[in-house]
């Protein structure tokens, strides 16, 4: 027999499964099936113990007034998964090569393969929709006081988030290869050569070297397909685990309850 | 008030579990020590060298090379002639970009040419415009080069007239081989047109300029003219 025990979800009444009947088969195949799922998990869960982590992640309790404006946060991350499943698609058929095969695969991939288009317009637009998603969830957790104590180290979490999605951005538009794409992306390094002192070697980083050459696109795509994923993907892991932890907070609107005993005192 | 005893460096004088004679300081301890000192070693290992590999391009040294773009009676002295150069082997178009070049007119170019440069003929421009590396071009009606990203303006001489640019256009070393103009390594300007090291646009070379934007050991400027 499963040992597992996962809380009762809010059913309602009528679509709630009914006791067996006297008289009927003892177990249906489809009691059979579930049985055997729930066995499947309950195997899993005596050896790693997962499903107190996941209670402990999925049950969580609410503020009373949680309203649409808390979904932003998963909205975003969902955003970033969508990006990062299509993304691992397009580096199938992407080439990193400055002499004019970054921009003979890009045309590939739109004009030839299957669903191509539509995968790379999905990377594309919904890098866009990704960064309004971050602007928005940072505008909700401002104006609900929700980056307060204890919660400043979610905050901060979240604003290297912000900048590293920057970083996406910027590395990721220089990839397609067009004419747009090249003048941007010498006009955004410039850009970081304007910071005193460190500007110069900033840009020579970027571009690896001096001007813009043969390893300059290899060393964006690098940059845009792993190391920034990899750590965009830790921290969201850190700031869920912080979110999971200190639980959301009420919308500023509401006023805290007293305590029922507090008030039969005071009555 | 008795003076404080100095505590004894023995393990076994201070009672410490697991202490032997003699020992300062615990098995234990020196474990845990030398476990940490082989993890940061073994990680040393790989990130540092990935680090350098990253990093590298920073530090190393290019050779600047010269360019033939035609022969010395192709270019007037009071309007230019566009000629391309590469300035990054191996990625064909993209590598390549325009100089615009002119002979030197002792009417118009009165800055002084520094030691060693005195015999310079020829004023090569750079395209790279210096608000953020757009490409100038030079509109021989206004005798002017009009940048199209961000309005940027520069006189016949390549000095800024109008719009964001901090400095005036970079220039190229010229020199002359067996009758053919040579193009050779970049040099920047600023307002006086004192040559500098190249610095990337955006970094302005006036004033303290030169010390917040400083040199880069990727490219510098040219020693002499027989380089």
């Amino acid at each position: 027999m499963p040992k597992l025990k996962v809380p009762a979800p809010p059913i309602p009444e009528p679509l709630k499964p009914r006791p067996r009947r006297p008289g009927a088969p003892k177990q249906k195949p489809l009691d059979a099936a579930a049985d055997a799922g729930a066995h499947v998990v309950d195997w899993v869960d005596e050896r790693t113990s997962l499903s107190g982590g996941l209670r402990w992640m999925m049950f969580r309790k609410v503020p009373k007034g949680t309203n649409w404006f808390y979904t932003l946060g998963s909205a975003t991350m969902f955003a970033f998964l969508s990006q990062a499943v299509t993304g691992v698609f397009l580096a199938m058929y992407y080439r990193p090569d400055a002499a004019g095969g970054a921009y003979e695969s890009v045309r590939h991939i739109n004009d030839d393969v299957f669903l191509g288009e539509f995968v790379h317009g999905m990377h594309k637009w919904g890098s866009s929709v990704m960064v309004i998603l971050v602007f928005l969830h940072m505008a909700r957790t401002f104006f609900f006081g929700a980056y307060k104590y204890p919660r400043e180290l979610n905050w901060v979490i979240g604003v290297a988030l912000l900048i590293l999605t920057m970083a996406m951005s910027f590395t990721g538009y220089l990839l397609p290869f067009d004419q747009r794409s090249y003048w941007a992306t010498i006009v955004g390094v410039n850009i970081n050569g304007t910071g005193p002192l460190v500007g110069p070697y900033l840009s020579d980083f970027l571009r690896g070297g001096a001007e813009f050459g043969a390893t300059t696109l290899s060393r964006f795509y690098a940059i845009h397909m792993m190391l920034i994923p990899g750590a965009i993907g830790a921290l969201i892991g850190a700031h869920l685990y912080l979110v999971a932890k200190l639980g959301t907070t009420a919308p500023p609107w509401l006023k805290a309850e007293t305590a029922e005993e507090l008030r039969e005192e005071r009555a | 008030m008795p003076k404080k005893q100095a505590k004894s460096n023995y393990t076994a004088d201070r009672g410490i579990p697991g202490a032997f004679e003699g020992e300062t300081v615990t098995r234990r301890r020196f474990m845990v020590g030398s476990a940490h000192a082989t993890g940061a070693i073994a990680t040393s290992a790989f990130l540092l060298p990935a680090l350098g590999f990253a990093l590298g391009p920073i530090f190393e040294e290019h050779e600047q090379r010269w360019q033939a773009v035609g022969g010395v009676d192709d270019f007037p002295n009071d309007s230019y002639v566009p000629k391309t150069i590469t300035i990054a082997d191996n990625i064909g178009q993209t590598g390549k970009s325009t100089v615009y070049i002119r002979k030197r007119n002792p009417q118009i170019d009165t800055e002084p040419l520094p030691k060693g440069f005195e015999d310079e003929q020829f004023v090569a421009i750079s395209t790279r415009c210096m608000h953020l590396g757009c490409p100038v071009k030079f509109v021989s009606a206004a005798e002017r080069f009009i940048c199209p990203c961000h309005g940027g303006v520069y006189n016949f001489r390549g000095e800024v007239d109008g719009g964001p640019p901090v400095r005036p256009l970079d220039r190229f070393y010229t020199r002359v081989r067996n009758g053919q103009l040579e193009v050779g390594p970049r040099f920047s300007v600023n307002s006086e047109l004192d040559r500098f090291s190249p610095r990337d646009p955006g970094e302005p070379l006036d004033g303290v300029g030169q010390y917040l934007y400083p040199s880069r050991p990727s490219i510098r400027k040219l020693d002499s003219p027989e380089d």
